[in-house]
């Protein structure tokens, strides 16, 4: 645990040194405020006091928001060479995945806490249902955590860090959209499967305020596979490297 | 080396570093050893004195005495004015220094180096040798390098490496030894006819070849015969025959060339 917090704290040092943290933390806010607010179905049109189109909004930039976010996390690491010197530290290849995923979630928890203002403003105007809004926050956590681990084996499978970022596009968009339509076009079984694949149906039901362990898992069990393929892809170094 | 610091797994086979196997204690290993990779990779955005920190984190130095393991790492390797830029903004010397003190940090039994001069100019060199050879008097210091001027002027045993097998192994001199004990004379005679003095010094009886250096000069270029000398007959030659001896001078086998006859093999 230690070793994985030393990671993370690097980690975060260095979005923030970057000026990375801040670029991203300011679009998320920019692009979610003002679609809340301003602009589309925002909460004026709609004429209720819900975070619904906040959540809809949030759902949209945070799936672009990770993969840049990830990108570079091991890419980087594995083109200039300092994945090399890291590994030969005595830490494991998971603890070292781990951390990484640990500071990109800090990131995210980070920019939704900034986004709280919304919800004490819209809490001010009418009667809110506080048991959604809380929930919706779970789900987008739960769903930034399954891009993240999504986005981390992206990076971990290449050394370029436009590839990886369009390569966590990719996969994540197949979860995000496209199992959901295909699950449309398919009869009964097949349905069924694409349905369940889809996570866009797991985190519709959690915003709704239904927290279901179905969906739960199904989130764990994609953060446990991508974060499994990242260390799996770290850990076959010697024979990619031979 | 990879291997060594547990990077790689070799296929087959096994290592042991201190007693520990590479496959059943790879953490006990890691922390016993000091490694710069080749290229010296470094987080370039990090200040010096903020990496070091991370690396000692890594490491598991107490918190307690990070910062005098930091101020002694950066007085060892003399990085006083640099501590606190960033690593992307120093000279490759001193960066080479920064991937030294992050090896040496914990303090570790073993210091593996690869090719640690590469790309630094030669005060840089001399410094970073300087360097190794202070630490090699209290460390083991595994060191890879294709410059064998460096091998030589900093190691006590050289490995020479060819296609995954060891061809040569010992020291410089055994090294040198090894592959042929013979002389080489850089001779210039003067006061006789050029071509006379040549078969007189093919006529010598340990003498083995003899060769023109130039065309237009008086200097040969002698070999005598395996574990002879034949600097003494040369001297009697030039008094018995009134000419001058004006230069005389051993040329060394340079492991260079060792190590070409090595390899090429």
């Amino acid at each position: 645990m230690k070793y994985i917090w030393i990671i993370t704290k690097r980690e975060l040092a260095s979005f923030f040194d970057s000026l990375l943290a801040y670029i991203l933390l300011l679009a998320f806010l920019g692009f979610s405020g003002l679609f809340t607010w301003l602009i589309g179905s925002d909460i004026f049109l709609v004429k209720q006091a819900s975070l619904q189109s906040f959540f809809g909004v949030a759902y949209w930039t945070l799936f672009f928001f990770i993969p840049a976010l990830t990108m570079r996390m091991i890419a980087e690491e594995n083109s200039t060479g300092t994945l090399e010197l890291i590994l030969t530290k005595p830490l494991s290849d998971w603890q070292f995945v781990l951390g990484k995923f640990l500071a990109a979630l800090l990131l995210i928890l980070i920019s939704l806490a900034l986004t709280l203002p919304y919800y004490i403003t819209v809490a001010s105007i009418g009667p809110i249902d506080h048991g959604a809004v809380w929930t919706g926050y779970m789900g987008l956590v739960l769903m930034s955590a399954a891009y993240i681990s999504i986005g981390l084996f992206a990076s971990s499978v290449t050394t370029n860090q436009i590839v990886a970022f369009l390569l966590a596009l990719l996969i994540g968009i197949f979860f995000h959209l496209l199992f959901s339509l295909l699950a449309g076009n398919f009869p009964n079984f097949m349905g069924k499967i694409f349905y369940y694949l889809s996570l866009n149906s797991h985190y519709e039901s959690i915003t709704r305020g239904v927290v279901d362990s179905k969906d739960l898992i199904y989130f764990l069990s994609i953060i446990f596979l991508g974060l499994f393929g990242a260390e799996t892809a770290i850990a076959k170094r010697n024979i990619s490297d031979n | 080396m990879k291997a060594i610091t547990c990077y790689f797994m070799p296929n087959e086979g096994d290592i042991t570093v201190g007693g520990y196997s590479i496959r059943e204690n790879p953490e006990e290993i890691k922390k016993n050893i000091g490694y710069l990779p080749e290229n010296n990779p470094l987080y370039k955005e990090m200040p010096v004195i903020d990496y070091l920190r991370f690396v000692a984190e890594i490491q598991s130095i107490p918190e307690g005495k990070i910062r005098e393991r930091i101020l002694e790492m950066v007085n060892i390797c003399g990085l006083e004015g640099e501590k606190h830029k960033k690593i992307g903004e120093l000279s490759k010397g001193y960066q080479q220094r920064v991937g030294l003190a992050q090896a040496l940090i914990h303090n570790p039994r073993v210091l593996v180096l690869d090719e640690p001069t590469s790309g630094l100019d030669p005060n840089q060199i001399i410094e970073i040798r300087d360097l190794i050879r202070k630490i090699g008097q209290e460390k083991t210091v595994i060191l890879s390098s294709h410059i064998l001027a460096e091998v030589e002027a900093t190691c006590d045993r050289i490995v020479i490496i060819n296609k995954g097998k060891i061809v040569a192994d010992g020291t410089s001199a055994d090294l040198r030894k090894r592959t042929q004990g013979r002389e080489i004379l850089k001779v210039t005679i003067e006061g006789g006819n050029r071509n006379e003095v040549f078969k007189a010094l093919q006529d010598l009886s340990n003498v083995q070849m003899v060769d023109f250096i130039s065309k237009s000069d008086n200097s040969y270029e002698v070999q005598s015969k395996p574990d002879t000398s034949s600097r003494r007959d040369i001297f009697q030659l030039c008094v018995k025959n009134g000419w001058d001896l004006t230069e005389l001078t051993p040329t060394e086998t340079k492991l260079e060339d060792v190590f070409r006859e090595l390899t090429l093999k």
